[in-house]
């Protein structure tokens, strides 16, 4: 029974390993941020709001997490914006090297797969970013891709990504994809029904999740170029 | 048969018990210098620390403020940290967090200047590219899991307007009208955004007025502060460090705060 009793020195690496730790590095954070993207028959629509957070507190009320890539290639990116700065300045310079290399800009489809490899490219310390492409494929069509942060994508017709996105997605699985309704037809979204939908569900999303709010950023894509409009949000 | 010289059933006892083999160091149990099993040690939390920095954009320029400040913990141990730097007449540069790791930077940055100048080619650091520099600098550091602990914001003019860009120890980095780092972002920031949205084309004197408010207001609450500070102000006319100065405070009410003993 004696040699079960504790040794001191055991006692003091107890003590040791309980010490509090002032702060802990973690090389990541979260910035908030919802983006939203819509395919149309011969337009696409992206959208993110324009605030930027840490914690419960607003870093900016003017960020748009939307960047202009290519003339019919808009990607929006959002999660930890360290990752989302540096990400956008790898993907924007491949793109340059690509336009001087070939004189002419890069698809939609295949900026997509690009990102999808710069992605991966960093399996296992990952880019901390959810991206949803938006543009106007070979055809003349508009198109939507979206990623996970290592870089599994797919094309879609629309998605929702970032902090509102699981209060995006269900409301565009009803009002675009027509789901759970008994005998809707499947009618071609008109651009401007799109932009207004885009604008009602973000003032949705602003009333309910605190990471976005402000303003929305939004770019109506066509085979002509993109147009960009910000609508207000609250800013509470 | 010759008898050997010594019992052949006699072993020597160890050289030292209880203690590491020849050549190996000893390690007192639950030391912080445990060996080194998990590869190289970084610093991963700062030492002496400055607290706040404010910074607002008015009509044509930028005024920033920080403290003189640096803690050591809770202790307040220097009382002379310069941390607003001039980079040229048009950059200013201000720095929260680790001192050791501004100083750092900071003579990497005097020195990119000085070879700056030396080529004497009509151009200098911009704002902007001092940002998207420390951006770069910032994010690197981070993804090597070496941090340099500091939250810095640069001010200056470019193209005529003022800039306002802010990048901290991971790599995050915007512009903004108003920026605050540290117990500034919660008390000071929300009094400057207020400011800045009433009168948005505010005077050089008001925005001074309003930075010295909040430092005041700083002394009085975040218990990391000092009541001496510089205020570095830019303008098309060019970027200069005022300071130190010293706020008044009053505690005369303070006798009445009771309940929290």
């Amino acid at each position: 029974m004696e040699a079960m009793a504790m040794m001191p020195y055991q006692q003091e690496q107890t003590n040791h390993i309980e010490r509090p730790i002032q702060h802990r590095f973690s090389p990541y954070d979260f910035n908030g941020g919802t983006v939203l993207a819509i395919a149309g028959e011969d337009f696409a629509v992206i959208a993110s709001d324009t605030r930027l957070m840490t914690g419960f507190s607003i870093l900016a009320r003017d960020v748009p997490k939307t960047t202009q890539y290519t003339t019919n290639t808009v990607v929006g990116s959002c999660g930890f914006h360290g990752d989302v700065l540096t990400l956008t300045k790898v993907i924007q310079t491949r793109l340059k090297m690509f336009t001087y290399l070939h004189q002419k800009e890069m698809d939609t489809s295949s900026v997509a797969a690009m990102l999808s490899t710069v992605l991966y490219y960093r399996r296992f310390f990952p880019y901390y970013v959810y991206n949803i492409v938006a543009g106007i494929d070979t055809e003349g069509k508009g198109c939507v891709y979206s990623f996970d942060p290592v870089g599994s994508y797919e094309r879609e017709t629309y998605r929702a990504g970032g902090s509102a996105s699981s209060m995006l997605q269900p409301l565009l699985d009803n009002q675009i994809g027509m789901k759970n309704q008994e005998g809707a037809k499947q009618v071609p979204l008109a651009k401007a029904k799109a932009v207004a939908l885009v604008k009602d569900v973000f003032t949705s999303a602003a009333e309910r999740d605190i990471h976005t709010g402000d303003a929305v950023c939004i770019h109506v894509i066509t085979k002509q170029g993109t147009t960009k409009e910000t609508y207000p949000l609250r800013r509470d | 048969m010759a008898t050997p010289a010594f019992p052949t059933s006699f072993v020597p006892g160890p050289l030292w018990g209880n203690g590491p083999t020849p050549g190996q160091v000893y390690n007192f149990p639950g030391a912080a210098t445990a060996p080194d099993q998990w590869g190289t040690q970084r610093t991963l939390n700062p030492s002496v620390t400055t607290t706040s920095v404010l910074a607002v954009k008015y009509k044509d320029g930028v005024v920033m403020a920080a403290d003189m400040l640096g803690s050591y913990g809770s202790l307040a141990r220097y009382r002379n940290c310069p941390r607003l730097q001039k980079i040229n007449d048009k950059t200013i540069l201000g720095c929260s967090g680790d001192y050791a790791d501004f100083q750092f930077l900071s003579n990497i940055i005097n020195q990119r200047v000085v070879e700056e100048e030396c080529l004497n080619d009509g151009f200098s650091y911009t704002p902007p590219g001092l940002h998207s520099w420390l951006t770069r600098v910032m994010y690197n550091r981070r993804s090597q899991f070496n941090p340099l602990w500091n939250t810095y914001l640069v001010g200056g003019i470019h193209q005529e307007k003022p800039f306002l860009g802010y990048v901290d120890k991971i790599g995050i980095a915007y512009e903004a009208d108003t920026i605050a780092t540290g117990f500034g972002a919660y008390l000071a920031l929300p009094i400057l955004r207020d400011a800045v949205e009433k009168n948005k084309k505010m005077e050089e004197k008001q925005a001074v007025e309003l930075i010295d408010r909040c430092m005041k207001l700083l002394f009085y609450r975040d218990a990391r502060s000092l009541n001496k500070y510089q205020v570095a102000v830019v303008t098309k006319k060019g970027s200069e460090i005022r300071g130190p100065i010293v706020s008044e405070a009053n505690w005369e009410i303070a006798h009445m705060v009771k309940g929290y003993e």
